[in-house]
């Protein structure tokens, strides 16, 4: 395949970024789009040329590291996967690929189509856990009873990797498919009930901080979502938040 | 009230409550209105007692006047705050492949319909707040329908009409289970909720062309 890139050029953080358009030649089908992303930067390399700077980390579509909009979606045009997952055959030859990073003011690029998620993590920090004392004498998990349907909706909960996809394809870069998926997680089992009043609190008010948007329930995020998290957690953390509150 | 609705979930809460506000009133308004249809008497009857009725006027008129400002106000305030939360727009980006276009197009179905309802106030509300509160002229039970008639007359006002309420079904078609979505309702009754969404964003604004079409086609 002949492709023509159109890719985010930015050299740092302070400075002016612009689409700068590049051609690679002779790319398999086969490969995945970050490779085709490695051969492009080989290229680069050895006409002594800046390389493209794109977040990459496991490859395999479990760490939410890659972070690429491409031709206006995230993560590319195919569905329930990461870019890292996303192969070249879902792209036709001589066709032209517009490569973007993230775009929210809560994601700040660094460099090219590297992003600052940090905003995820202190959203995290500000709640997204429970305090467990795991000094030599945790309890057995299994102690507790916990319904088979509760524990499956956890556990999809759970399955988020973070990576911003809802963020960078919501058109108001909303958050809350990631911080309801944090929440649901804990919501839906008896540890997380303990200290769910101050989690949704104290979380919804770090993911206002950062400057995310608000949901208009537009449905893109859970469409976009590598990882298929459902709407139902932004209702439940709707419903989380109203009852803590009103208990407050 | 600014404290709480600082929260952006709050804010979401608090605009999907004045929609379902709405859509409820809605539901009256057209309720009322299809009378005149079958009933001039009974359209008339209705309308006085609307018009005079001491709770409508002084207590559920000002209820609805604060619920529509605030819905659209806060629509203004979650574009706003929504715009500049991405201070560099994407060179290419493909709504269309994610997400419906009323969806992403609240804003400016919102505004179509908050021109409409000034026109809409225009023609109906200032002059009945006219007749009764500043001429103070003579209570006539038997006047509304014939206002009503004289209103559909011309044909760019019922255009503007059907326009506005085509607008109105696209608004609905995604405000309507937003709502129940924002204030935490997703559960096994959410397909009946977009499908009693759906049904509604058609037949209401279709409610209302009719009448306005019905009036206009036999004055």
């Amino acid at each position: 395949m002949n492709l023509t890139l159109k890719i985010w050029r930015q050299k740092d953080s302070k400075s002016k970024g612009q689409m700068v358009e590049y051609k690679v030649t002779d790319i398999s089908e086969h490969m995945s789009f970050l490779e085709m992303m490695d051969v492009l930067n080989e290229q680069l390399v050895s006409k002594n040329e800046e390389p493209i700077a794109f977040d990459h980390d496991c490859r395999e579509g479990i760490c939410g590291m890659c972070s690429l909009h491409i031709n206006g979606e995230a993560h590319g045009p195919d569905r329930g996967i990461t870019t890292c997952q996303l192969h070249m055959r879902m792209f036709k030859d001589g066709e032209t690929i517009t490569i973007e990073p993230w775009r929210a003011k809560a994601f700040p690029v660094i460099k090219d189509l590297v992003v600052d998620r940090s905003a995820f993590e202190r959203i995290q920090q500000a709640g997204g856990y429970i305090s467990v004392n795991t000094s030599g004498n945790t309890q057995d998990a299994n102690a507790i009873p916990i319904p088979k349907h509760d524990a499956d909706l956890s556990m999809d909960a759970a399955t988020c990797i973070g990576c911003g996809a809802c963020v960078a394809s919501c058109k108001n870069s909303s958050a809350m498919l990631f911080v309801s998926a944090k929440v649901s997680q804990f919501a839906l089992l008896p540890q997380g009930r303990v200290e769910a009043t101050e989690r949704v609190l104290n979380m919804v008010r770090q993911m206002d901080e950062e400057g995310f948007g608000n949901c208009t329930n537009t449905g893109a995020c859970e469409v976009e979502c590598p990882k298929g998290i459902s709407l139902e957690n932004i209702a439940r953390m709707n419903r989380e938040y109203l009852a803590a509150s009103l208990k407050r | 009230m600014s404290g709480f609705l600082s929260s952006s979930i709050a804010r979401k809460f608090a605009m999907a409550l004045s929609a379902l506000f709405l859509i409820f009133f809605l539901i009256i308004h057209l309720a009322v209105n299809i009378t005149s249809v079958f009933s001039e008497d009974l359209f008339n009857q209705l309308s006085h007692f609307m018009g005079t009725n001491p709770m409508v006027q002084f207590a559920l008129q000002p209820v609805l006047l604060v619920g529509v400002i605030f819905h659209f106000v806060m629509g203004f305030v979650l574009e706003i705050r929504n715009k500049s939360a991405r201070d560099v727009k994407y060179v290419n980006y493909k709504g269309s492949a994610n997400s419906s276009w009323m969806s992403r197009n609240m804003i400016y179905s919102g505004l179509a319909i908050l021109a409409f309802l000034l026109i809409h106030f225009i023609d109906f509300w200032a002059p009945e707040m006219n007749y009764k509160y500043i001429e103070a002229l003579p209570e006539n039970p038997t006047r509304y329908y014939h206002e009503l008639q004289e209103k559909f007359m011309p044909l760019w006002r019922v255009v503007l009409y059907v326009i506005a309420f085509v607008l109105l079904g696209l608004h609905l078609l995604h405000g309507f289970q937003s709502a129940f979505q924002s204030i935490g309702f997703n559960n096994k009754y959410t397909s009946f909720v977009k499908a009693l969404g759906k049904w509604y964003s058609i037949l209401i604004p279709a409610g209302f062309i009719f009448i306005a079409l019905f009036h206009y086609f036999n004055h």
